[in-house]
């Protein structure tokens, strides 16, 4: 088996594609995927923007403004923020820690195919008769009185998705607890990691909540249960409660990443180690272990009582505490730093204000008295686009740039990059600063339209012009990588130059074996220590160059995944066709026929040996 | 296996050592079956016995609570070294599960 790279037809690299274990390749894949979903998600919510440009407007009737909200929310939590970050961890991550690949690489893609097939399963509901059309929070008093099949797409959708995630986010713990190249302790792990293993350990305890709901949401659904119906005897407010002890620790595992990204990029563009590396480490686990204690701040009109509402107000505002001291750790990172302001370096100053906004605004909804005010009102909108888009899009769309060297050997265009900055950014207050202002006038979030005498009109047309400039940016963007695609102009390894982390010691394009002899690690910021030893290549070895022991491709995960996506579509007509309950049974039985043999039939993998190791240059 | 995988071969004293080691695990793990043998005959004794449901399902409950750490000390090897991080995560979802079930209990039923 050689390393060498040969041209390849379509069908191959397809088929190639199809059956990787490889977590550089799935990283694309996850990347791809989840930008393809960040497009759907970003049309949607130009359509809303486009409705709620004018007073009175009927460009969407109100029916299909429901479904368009609900999928916005929807997609762009499961469908596009959290794959593009796993793609980055993918790509990153076992880099990072020395690593040549995850622990289970079967599962990985396992968790990918998951994924893809539970968001087209979601996004089919367009084409068979409507969409969910119950908010992203799908409370169940609204979503079981929902007619048609759009709520069983949901709860199908997300459940299968949802799994994938899950499968993933065990995947990168087993894989940092016990694939850390020798001298990475724990201590000396770079921050994405550490953000990447503590947002996996919330994905490990905040999913399963979800998958119960989701359960419940379906046999309630479509098999007769009455799990959320109060006539029956059920409590429509479990739903409530188990969405929200798995939607606030999500959106930490969107936000934590997020933090890593930036940690990477202050150290890196500020030429200086990270500030606090320690305290930064502990207010990451602090933050993951708060997470869970705060849910119920989502439900504070619900009527708990005086006494949980003041008990969970006061948890909320301590996870202030920790993100203030993160703040802090990166402007003294900046402080004296020797700075260079490229794009991602650009995001990353944006973010710091941008994300203390939106921080700001959640401490004011933290106190529950005041939250009786802005419940459900655009001043919530505005809050949690502040964080999400604020926080985890910046840092997406800076990891794009600053990884994207890494992960396809070519530089993306500074200048296209830093245009996509700027229209993005003041696009983005431009669409959500003023939504605080139409909150606090009284403007109720999740609105089809309104009256030309409310007083609403100028405020949400600027609100409309700065999605336009947010859509302005991405656009330019895609530009960006069609061109830099076409012109496939080799950039080497540290092509930013003051790389600080492993990932940036390896030859490009990185071979498939990632490390032709595992590194030792001296320290923290790895790379940086070597090349202020003057250490040619970067690296030191903790071992000689030996056989490699690597996984086979496999066709399986995908086979496991079409089974489910079609016992899918039985559950889904259930009751209403006759061919269900078979479709049900067949599609199981490809899952767990999968199953079968993948557990049988021994796949012991191939070795790399040693002999083609020297001769391979490694693609330096 | 690599070309240049090297077979180990284990010494006498070695040898003895583990062996006495298997001994004692062997030991170990006779004597906590019989313990929990014990410890659920006393559960069904209880039921049996036709004693007050008051105090049946604490008694039950405790005995399970004592299998539960049994069975993951002994059984599931969390007893030996290395297991710091397997011990880290049961703990952190325990605390995590109780302030779910706690707030289920004191606000949605209770309340």
């Amino acid at each position: 088996m050689s390393s060498i790279a040969k041209k390849k037809g379509f069908g191959a690299t397809l088929w190639d594609y199809l059956t990787t274990v490889d977590h550089k390749k799935i990283a694309i894949l996850y990347l791809a995927a989840g930008s393809l979903f960040f497009v759907i998600g970003g049309i949607e919510a130009m359509l809303i923007r486009i409705q709620l440009a004018q007073p009175d407007n009927d460009f969407v009737s109100a029916g299909l403004f429901n479904e368009i909200i609900t999928m916005h929310g929807t997609t762009m939590i499961f469908l596009a923020a959290m794959p593009i970050l796993f793609g980055f961890m993918n790509a990153v991550m076992p880099l990072q820690i020395g690593a040549r690949d995850v622990a289970f690489p079967f599962l990985n893609a396992l968790g990918f195919w998951l994924f893809l097939f539970g968001g087209i399963f979601l996004n089919l509901s367009w084409f068979m008769g409507g969409a969910p059309d119950a908010g992203w929070t799908s409370y169940a008093s609204l979503s079981l009185a929902s007619p048609g099949h759009g709520i069983d797409f949901y709860a199908l959708g997300l459940q299968i998705s949802g799994a994938g995630t899950y499968i993933g986010g065990i995947n990168f713990l087993v894989t940092i607890i016990n694939m850390r190249a020798p001298g990475m302790t724990y201590m000396r792990m770079p921050l994405f990691t550490w953000t990447t293993f503590v947002a996996s350990a919330l994905i490990l305890f905040a999913f399963p909540p979800l998958t119960i709901g989701l359960f419940f949401l379906i046999f309630d659904r479509m098999f007769g249960g009455n799990f959320f119906d109060h006539t029956m005897g059920g409590n429509t407010i479990i739903w409530e409660h188990l969405f929200w002890i798995f939607g606030h620790p999500e959106v930490y595992i969107l936000i934590l990443p997020a933090f890593g990204i930036f940690s990477e990029i202050f150290a890196l563009f500020s030429r200086k180690r990270l500030f606090g590396y320690s305290s930064m480490v502990f207010a990451t686990v602090l933050i993951g272990f708060l997470g869970f204690m705060v849910w119920a701040h989502h439900m504070f009109t619900v009527g708990l009582g005086p006494t949980a509402n003041a008990i969970f107000a006061v948890a909320t505002m301590a996870i202030a505490v920790p993100t203030g001291m993160k703040i802090f750790n990166w402007l003294l990172t900046i402080w004296g730093g020797s700075i260079k302001v490229t794009t991602p370096m650009l995001y990353a100053l944006g973010f710091i204000p941008s994300f203390v906004a939106g921080g700001v605004t959640g401490i004011m909804q933290a106190a529950a008295p005041l939250d009786y005010q802005l419940h459900d009102s655009y001043f919530i909108v505005a809050h949690f686009h502040y964080v999400i888009v604020g926080g985890v899009v910046l840092a997406i769309l800076a990891a794009v740039h600053l990884y994207w060297p890494l992960m396809f050997n070519q530089m993306l265009n500074e200048t296209l990059g830093k245009w996509t900055f700027w229209f993005f950014f003041i696009g983005f207050h431009c669409t959500f600063f003023i939504q605080h202002f139409l909150g606090l006038m009284g403007m109720p979030r999740r609105v089809f339209t309104f009256g030309a005498n409310q007083g609403w009109d100028t405020f949400n047309l600027i609100s409309s012009a700065g999605a336009a400039l947010m859509a302005i940016g991405v656009i330019i963007l895609v530009i960006n990588i069609i061109i830099t695609v076409v012109k496939n102009v080799p950039v080497g390894n540290d092509p930013w130059e003051d790389g600080r982390t492993l990932e940036w010691a390896i030859p490009q394009p990185v071979p498939f074996y990632n490390f032709k002899q595992t590194p030792l690690v001296r320290g923290l910021d790895t790379f940086w220590i070597e090349k202020q030893e003057g250490n040619k290549e970067g690296m030191t070895y903790a071992e000689p160059v030996s056989d490699i022991h690597m996984p086979n491709n496999s066709f399986i995960p995908f086979v496991m995944t079409i089974g489910l996506f079609i016992a899918a579509f039985g559950a889904l007509y259930n009751g209403e066709k006759d061919w269900a309950i078979p479709v049900l049974v067949l599609g199981l039985a490809i899952t767990l026929g999968s199953m079968a043999v993948r557990s049988i039939k021994d796949d012991h993998g191939f070795h790399i040996h040693k002999e083609d190791l020297m001769n391979d240059e490694g693609g330096k | 296996m690599s070309h240049d995988a090297q077979v180990y071969v284990r010494s006498q004293t070695e040898f003895e050592y583990i062996k006495q080691k298997r001994k004692k695990d062997m030991r170990n793990q006779v004597t906590t079956f019989a313990i929990m043998i014990f410890l659920t005959l006393i559960a069904f004794t209880t039921v049996a016995a036709g004693f007050s449901v008051y105090l049946i399902v604490p008694v039950i409950l405790l005995l399970a609570a004592i299998q539960v750490v049994l069975q993951l000390y002994y059984f599931m090897h969390m007893s030996e070294k290395n297991h710091q991080v397997a011990a880290f995560f049961l703990y952190s979802a325990c605390l995590i599960a109780f302030t779910f079930i706690l707030t289920f209990l004191t606000i949605i039923w209770w309340g």
